[in-house]
């Protein structure tokens, strides 16, 4: 089926998810769709399948107007979407989820249902269990059986949204190999992914979307220099970081493994040094949070040891981290870091050890007010967290970091901040740094992990690099590596 | 105690049981769907007062009946309003309801009170109730207690066996997923919402046109039947085999603090009465120990050979509620 979208808009408050988008692909193509995360893509993707409404804008599909308003009629009209989260029932088991949505009279038939189900499988070379329960089943298992409920559901429009996140080498192989049987039997295929060399092997043409806009078409066979400079926009010259680091060990993880529903990160080893920066790249959802969760204490890992100091910390509880100067910034600013409705005051007699059962105000807005003067932030002792701009949120997180701390993990310290913003924060860190503070941080900003950490360690679905050198690494080699060029597939 | 007595009481349990049964069967279809109805105690009150006073005034038993079927629809229709429509908390509403309705009940009853009414009388099914033991124990009772009966299997096979069941689970699992599918989530919530608060507000009439007829500015054992409804829901993990189990499991216990009492005389009747508040409270408790996060914590301690084995076995006694209940479907 052929698929034309015409001038798509969609905005999300002040966000403009996409700016006008127009794209072709005829029947039987894999169409990539690269783009960093918040390029627009998955917002696109949904108002294809109907998920989303699109402020503005057309689709046609074999040259007609479709009138997508909702996914039934996407389904009517023959458009499916694998969404990257499995759209799933993980309480069902497999024969009821694969019904739900199945149109027909009161009764199931679930033995017919079952027989076409496996049917189906075993033609595409998948083995499901109908009776499994889906919670217990891997993200690839999981996807392969929405794959089959959509083809049965008569899709010939398949959008998949980056569905190699979470799932094994060899269950991608199986699915690239279905999308160009697919793709032979004439269906149309939109492959969404950040993953340079999936894009590069699967898609006969890609489109490359940045900050909502199309910024670029590109057919096989691709230049990767080429794709790499339209997802991540204009190259920057990378300062050479001054170092820090001093001899002495922070932090160790000695094999650590940590796994939430969605993901298993690890075996992973590796040393921070007092004064040292380690930045962690790679694209959101690869496990850097779990990570980082883990270093804070907030996570107990699976396998391995974590060691700070020398001390043996692993499944000690977070107030023995705290006790030893960890502190952890977490990304939700205002939903895990800041407390709403809390003025700054409050904020810093909350971060405060101070014991006992009555506030001193008076000394507290005094504090309050030097940390506002020290960290630079636009706000009043009195001012709430939510009535300041983001920047000064994101100072005042940083504001309530206990000083002395010993390692500090931040995840995106800058994420949404002007440029003067990012450069006030780094230099406060830095300050902290050269009196032998740890610290690792998370980030999505090439040229940040780059310019500001002395080492940077790529994740990669749950794997983790060796940590490289900033130094040593350009902007585009650290995008190839983040779309997985160069990480071995783990079988 | 004679086995006469015996049979007669185990009886008396089945159609005592009979509002809880409606009560909790309803409570499960709604929250199913998602949505927690919190208003079911009060509606139970009102629907008994209201159901009782249109009995009166018409002397028709069906129009009772009825009204009590749409005081429970009507009530549900604003739990279903405020949250899926206009977003607010299921809790605070649903609350706030079950409050309202209660007084309301007590202020409008007044007139009624000491009123009489017509009374639903018992309709032993000829040959069948002749049957030794089964007769008497299932056969012997009026039409709502054979309602109830029927409600507990045709529930279960409409929640877990149809097409439209399996829509109702999935709307209420995840919404989003159903809706990606091409279900309409919130139409499917009003629906399910009303249906199982025109339910609800059946047990109320069982009580004021039946098994305790009358209106004397309240009935015993008739304010406080809302809430255990509410805990049998969760108690029989949001499935009407379970949930009936439940309540007929709270009627037994409630007979046999009565029965026992002269028997047990070193410990007072108040025991007896409340013990099975806590017994459900423990198996709540019991039923839920795998969320806790400091399970978690010594799971993730384990040496990987058994931890798969210990998390299975937590998982298997652990019980989980529809994974969007109480949460409002947005589409953005």
């Amino acid at each position: 089926m052929d698929v034309e979208i015409r001038d798509i808009h969609k905005r999300f408050g002040a966000v403009r998810a996409n700016a006008g988008i127009s794209l072709r692909v005829t029947a039987g193509t894999i169409q990539g769709v690269l783009g960093e995360n918040g390029a627009g893509k998955s917002t696109l993707m949904k108002i294809l399948s109907g998920f989303q409404p699109a402020d503005r804008g057309e689709i046609l599909l074999d040259g007609r107007m479709a009138h997508i308003g909702s996914p039934a009629d996407a389904i009517r009209a023959g458009v499916g979407m694998l969404h990257q989260d499995p759209m799933d029932f993980p309480a069902f088991r497999v024969i009821d989820d694969f019904l739900v949505g199945r149109p027909g009279g009161i009764s199931l038939s679930p033995g017919q249902a079952r027989r076409e189900l496996q049917a189906q499988a075993e033609h595409f070379g998948f083995s499901l269990e109908p009776n499994r329960e889906i919670a217990r089943m891997t993200v690839g298992e999981r996807q392969q059986l929405e794959l089959l409920r959509l083809l049965w559901q008569g899709a010939g429009v398949l959008i998949l949204d980056e569905p190699t996140t979470g799932i094994s080498a060899p269950q991608r192989e199986t699915l690239f190999a279905i999308l160009r049987q697919l793709a032979a039997e004439k269906k149309t295929v939109l492959f969404v992914s950040h993953k340079l060399d999936e894009v590069e092997r699967l898609c006969h043409r890609v489109a490359v979307l940045r900050q909502g806009r199309l910024v670029g078409e590109e057919s096989a066979p691709f230049d990767t220099a080429q794709l790499v400079r339209l997802m991540f926009g204009k190259e920057i010259v990378v300062s050479a970081p001054r170092s820090t680091a001093r001899e002495e060990t922070v932090l160790t993880l000695e094999g650590i493994e940590v796994e939430d529903a969605r993901l298993h990160v690890g075996p992973t080893s590796l040393e921070v040094r007092a004064g040292e920066v380690l930045g962690l790249a790679g694209m959101e959802g690869s496990g850097q949070s779990l990570l980082l969760r883990v270093c804070a204490g907030l996570m107990s890992p699976v396998a391995g040891r974590l060691l700070l100091d020398g001390h043996d910390m692993t499944h000690r509880p977070y107030r023995s981290f705290h006790d030893r100067g960890v502190a952890y910034v977490p990304a939700a600013r205002l939903e895990q870091g800041l407390v709403p409705g809390l003025s700054l005051t409050e904020h810093v007699l909350l971060s405060e050890r101070h014991r006992g059962p009555l506030i001193d105000w008076k000394r507290g807005r005094a504090k309050t007010a030097r940390r506002i003067h020290d960290f630079n932030i636009r706000g009043e002792p009195d001012n709430t967290v939510e009535s300041l701009s983001g920047g000064n949120q994101q100072r005042a997180l940083l504001a309530l970091v206990p000083d002395p701390a010993r390692l500090l993990l931040l995840e995106h310290p800058t994420r949404g901040l002007d440029v003067e913003s990012t450069v006030y924060i780094w230099s406060k860190l830095k300050q902290r740094c050269t009196q032998g503070t740890a610290i690792v941080f998370v980030s999505s900003e090439l040229e940040e992990l780059l310019r500001y950490g002395d080492r940077v360690a790529v994740l990669f679905s749950g794997r983790v690099s060796a940590p490289v050198s900033a130094a040593l690494t350009s902007v585009e080699e650290l995008g190839e590596l983040i779309g997985g060029k160069g990480l071995e597939p783990a079988a | 105690m004679t086995g006469e007595a015996i049979l007669a009481g185990l009886s008396g349990v089945l159609a005592a049981s009979g509002p809880l049964v409606f009560a909790a069967i309803g409570e499960t279809i709604s929250e199913r769907a998602g949505v927690i109805n919190l208003s079911a105690n009060g509606v139970i009150v009102l629907s008994a007062m209201g159901s009782f006073a249109v009995g009166v005034a018409t002397g028709s038993l069906l129009l009772g009946f009825l009204t009590g079927l749409l005081i429970g629809a009507l009530v549900a229709l604003v739990v279903a309003f405020g949250n899926i429509t206009l977003r607010q908390s299921q809790v605070a509403l649903g609350f706030v309801l079950a409050l309202v309705c209660r007084d309301l009940a007590y202020f409008l009853g007044n007139p009624f009170m000491g009123a009489s009414g017509p009374r639903l009388s018992s309709l032993p099914i000829p040959g069948l109730s002749r049957i030794p033991v089964v007769g008497q124990l299932f056969f012997a009772h009026n039409l709502l207690t054979y309602l109830s009966f029927l409600l507990v299997p045709v529930a279960w096979y409409f929640i877990f066996r149809t097409r439209q069941g399996l829509v109702l689970r999935a709307v209420g699992e995840r919404p989003a997923a159903a809706f990606a599918r091409g279900a309409n989530v919130n139409r499917l919530r009003y629906l399910y919402t009303v249906l199982g608060g025109a339910l609800v507000g059946l047990a109320g009439p069982m009580f004021s046109l039946s098994m305790k007829a009358g209106w004397k500015g309240t009935i015993s054992g008739l304010d406080g039947i809302g809430w255990i409804a509410l805990a049998i829901t969760i108690f029989g993990a949001w499935s009407p085999l379970k949930v009936a189990l439940g309540a007929y499991l709270f009627g037994l216990l409630q007979w046999l603090g009565v029965v026992l009492q002269p028997h047990l005389s070193g410990i007072p009747s108040q025991v007896l009465q409340v013990a099975p508040f806590p017994l459900m409270i423990l198996t709540l408790l019991l039923v839920n120990i795998g969320n806790a996060e400091w399970v978690e914590r010594i799971l993730a301690g384990l040496p990987p050979r058994i931890r798969p084995a210990a998390a299975g076995l937590l998982r298997a006694t652990r019980v989980s509620p529809p994974g969007a209940l109480g949460v409002p479907f947005e589409r953005d």
